[in-house]
């Protein structure tokens, strides 16, 4: 059984470090320091400078309402190691202000945009502070405790309405739609000409330089997406063009959004743990890990011995089918429509096979409970899981390796176009594959494992040169890894009870906070969740990897021609479902 | 030497070609139907496939595992004299652990006794909103609510199924997971005879020691 690792704090004492505007956050079962706000810049320096926390994980924003906000930050190492969390606490009045810190990490761009969307924490020194999941119209900031959702019906589940006098009614027949929703003054759709839109042409002509050489020249401002077959979908991304060079990008999100992190509010802890399939709809398995890690340090359960097997083994697996998805779907972008990504589909349908034998479903698992799974591979499956990583996905791979990799057509379009370099990458926060493939081998599963990791043989797989055949050549580096990982894990697998915790519909979590992260195939999949000790967490907060490498990519195109940019924006292997949440 | 790479790829393709072929060819020789029959699914979905991978649905359907979960049902047991026994005794627990909240239920008092009746005057879920994730069927107390194997549920309107349309006969139950049936079977059979064990220890001691007052409760 391993029990959860303690809450991971490093061995700094930044309190000691700056006594007078730093203190312990000495709440129960908090982890950190608070900073004062004032001081955040140089706090914030000198934890990326002295004492090396280069990776900024992690932006987000609790309201405590009715009197204080915070914004919480998740500094890690590349080199490894627990991680540091310093917080930013703020009276709760509007407009609330905070330094931001985009000179020092400019990867919180998007983070910090997002807290102001959701929270209205605003954040001093940020170039470009617009909306960014929410629409431009759009009144007051979802997240706080007092705004409520167009079908609203009571705070939290389970709703009272539903047993035992549970008269069905459509929400939209009780609720009519416009009720709970504020708009601006005066608001008129027929006449309201989007602000935003202005904004976010303005934000783009800040990096145009007009007249050069002399000659007056118009730049072409396109707009790819939201509906275009290479965004994986609904991305857009609009830039201005000098030929066919992009010489400034922004990208718009938000078209999925559904404020996942509202519902899990609402939910209780285990409502939330099918919701989490949705984020990133292809590692379901996955997404379930870093969750059930995160309530798990906040309940101080142990995990079964033989869950946690199976939970590598799931894990792996998905990765292993993700990558394969990756590689198809890169193929298609590239122009080499259907035949590699049929054949990538095929060992994915396997995959899938095994996951709805174990789970009920091929896509939407629902498998991990706090304190194990929910059912036990049967030997039938298990010998499958067998065929599959022995007999069937080695050789796969290899076909697939020998079909793609030497292709002269692939390379011409792929070797020596650079992505990102290291440094760039980390200050980014860019995590995952792509920062492998940019020569930093940082790798949660090595550098801060969770659940058994620790126990396996494996290697991280890193490349230098950082190009796109580099971050296509990762993927197959990974699905070996994967598959020696999962060799490993069938090998040890012991019998024994697959949950730690007697089955229950209500868990009883206790006050705290805890920040549970994986490495899912896309990179840090990071899960934020505070407890105040009721059955609902009082902030749920998913950092996800896809919205974060998005980041960067302003930074990476900027400089390249226009049909590179397809393949760098699948490089990123983005799920819209998690990005936009 | 330059397009080496691509006639490399051009030989996996034609290989994957083939072998569609030859595996069609060896079933004709051996005398069975690759396509159309359930065997030629279960090869074509195993990791000794070749070739062709696909299934042509409608005609053709993946083999669901036991355990696979669409929506919910509502389970009851035929009595001899053709009245249905309905298991779920309203007990609220389903309609708590819903993360779309979209299970109904209305329970009735026993206008004599004021008692609830363990049985659901009305029974409501909306399968549009259902999210197919299990808790209901997961975390039911008297196996009385179960997920179903049937996905072809597409419709022109909304779908709210009422008790009437969620009723499905623990023989359907049985038909569609076999082993989980056998398995809640076993542990009623053994909860029943533990009962009724437990009950004859019970009268036993009673009629050992008939001047004993009864113990009271303990909290």
């Amino acid at each position: 059984m391993t029990m959860p690792a303690p809450a991971s704090t490093a061995t700094v004492d930044l309190a000691a470090r700056f006594p007078d505007v730093v203190q312990l956050d000495a709440r129960p079962d908090y982890t950190g320091f608070i900073v004062e706000k004032d001081s955040l810049l140089e706090v914030a320096a000198a934890i990326r400078d002295e004492f090396g926390f280069d990776l900024l994980s992690s932006v987000t924003g609790v309201d405590y309402a009715p009197d204080k906000m915070e914004v919480v930050y998740h500094a890690y190492r590349t080199s490894g190691g627990p991680g540091l969390a310093f917080k930013v606490q703020i009276p709760r009045i509007d407009p609330v202000e905070v330094p931001s810190l985009i000179h020092l990490w400019p990867g919180v761009d998007l983070q910090e945009r997002e807290v102001w969307d959701l929270l209205g924490i605003k954040f001093s020194g940020h170039p470009d502070l617009r909306r960014i999941l929410m629409w431009e119209g759009f009144e007051g900031h979802p997240l706080r405790k007092d705004w409520k959702e167009g079908f609203y019906e009571e705070d939290v589940k389970p709703f009272k309405s539903r047993w035992p006098q549970g008269k069905f009614a459509m929400a939209e027949d009780l609720n009519p739609f416009g009720d709970n929703l504020t708009f601006p003054k005066n608001f008129d759709p027929e006449k309201w000409i989007p602000e935003g839109e202005a904004l976010l042409y303005g934000a783009l002509a800040r990096y145009t330089v007009e007249n050069e050489d002399g000659i007056s020249s118009d730049r072409i401002v396109i707009n790819m997406g939201p509906h275009h077959p290479s965004t994986h979908g609904v991305f857009r991304a609009v830039m201005t063009l000098e030929g066919e060079t992009i010489k400034g990008l922004k990208p718009v999100l938000g078209y999925l959004h559904r404020n996942h992190e509202k519902i899990g509010e609402r939910n209780t802890f285990l409502q939330n743990m099918p919701y989490t399939d949705r984020l990133d709809y292809f590692n379901s398995m996955t997404n379930n890990f870093g969750y059930a890690l995160a309530v798990e340090k906040l309940m101080k359960i142990p995990v079964a011995e033989r869950a946690d097997y199976i939970r590598v083994i799931v894990s792996e697996l998905s990765r292993i089918q993700n990558h394969l998805v990756f590689i198809g779907t890169l193929l298609n972008d590239l122009g080499a429509m259907y035949t590699p990504s049929l054949y990538a589909y095929e060992e994915r349908e396997l995959v899938l096979d095994v996951f709805e034998a174990i789970s009920g479903s091929r896509m939407m698992c629902n498998y991990y409970r706090f304190g194990g799974v929910v059912r036990d591979i049967p030997d039938d499956v298990m010998q499958k899981i067998k065929d599959l990583v022995y007999e069937r996905i080695p050789p796969k791979t290899d076909e697939l390796d020998r079909m793609l990799s030497e292709n002269e057509v692939l390379l011409a379009r792929m070797r020596g176009i650079r992505m990102i370099n290291a440094e760039d990458a980390v200050a980014y926060s860019i995590t995952g594959p792509v920062l492998r493939a940019a020569g930093v081998p940082y790798d949660i599963r090595r550098a801060d494992p969770y659940g058994i990791y620790d126990r396996f043989d494996f290697d991280v797989a890193v490349r230098y040169n950082g190009d796109l055949m580099d971050n296509y050549l990762i993927r197959i580096d990974e699905i070996r890894q994967s598959l020696r990982i999962l060799d490993q894990a069938i090998r040890q697998i012991p019998q024994g009870p697959i949950n730690s915790q007697k089955p229950a519909y209500q868990v009883r979590v206790p006050a705290g906070e805890a920040y549970g992260r994986i490495e899912s195939p896309k990179g840090e999949l990071g899960f934020y969740v505070l407890s105040n000790g009721k059955p609902n967490p009082w902030r749920y907060h998913v950092r996800a990897p896809s919205f974060v490498n998005v980041t960067a990519l302003e930074k990476i195109s900027v400089g390249t021609k226009i049909a590179d940019f397809v393949v760098l924006l699948a490089m990123f292997d983005m799920v819209m479902g998690e990005c936009d949440r | 030497m330059y397009g080496k790479g691509i006639l490399k790829g051009l030989g996996v393709t034609w290989k994957r070609f083939w072998d569609t072929y030859t595996e069609d060819i060896a079933w004709v020789l051996r005398g069975k139907k690759r396509y159309y029959t359930e065997e030629g699914v279960q090869h074509r979905s195993s990791k000794d496939q070749k070739g062709i991978f696909t299934v042509q649905y409608p005609e053709e359907k993946l083999i669901q595992p036991e355990e696979s979960r669409f929506l919910p049902f509502l389970v009851y047991n035929k009595l001899p004299d053709g009245k249905r026994e309905i298991l779920c005794t309203s007990c609220g627990i389903c309609p708590k652990v819903c993360p779309p909240q979209c299970i109904w239920i209305v329970r009735s008092n026993d206008p004599v006794t004021g008692r609830p009746i363990p049985e659901p005057t009305e029974f409501y879920i909306d399968m549009d909103l259902c999210m197919n994730c299990g808790y209901c069927a997961e975390y039911c107390p008297f196996d009385a609510i179960k997920m179903d194997h049937d996905f072809e549920v597409s419709s022109y309107g909304r779908n709210v199924y009422d008790m009437e349309k969620l009723l499905k006969s623990s023989e359907y139950y049985k038909s569609i997971r076999p082993l989980n049936y056998e398995r809640e079977e076993a542990a009623r059979i053994t909860e029943a005879e533990a009962k009724k064990a437990k009950e004859a220890a019970r009268a036993a001691a009673q009629a050992a020691k008939p001047a004993n007052p009864p113990a009271a409760p303990t909290a």
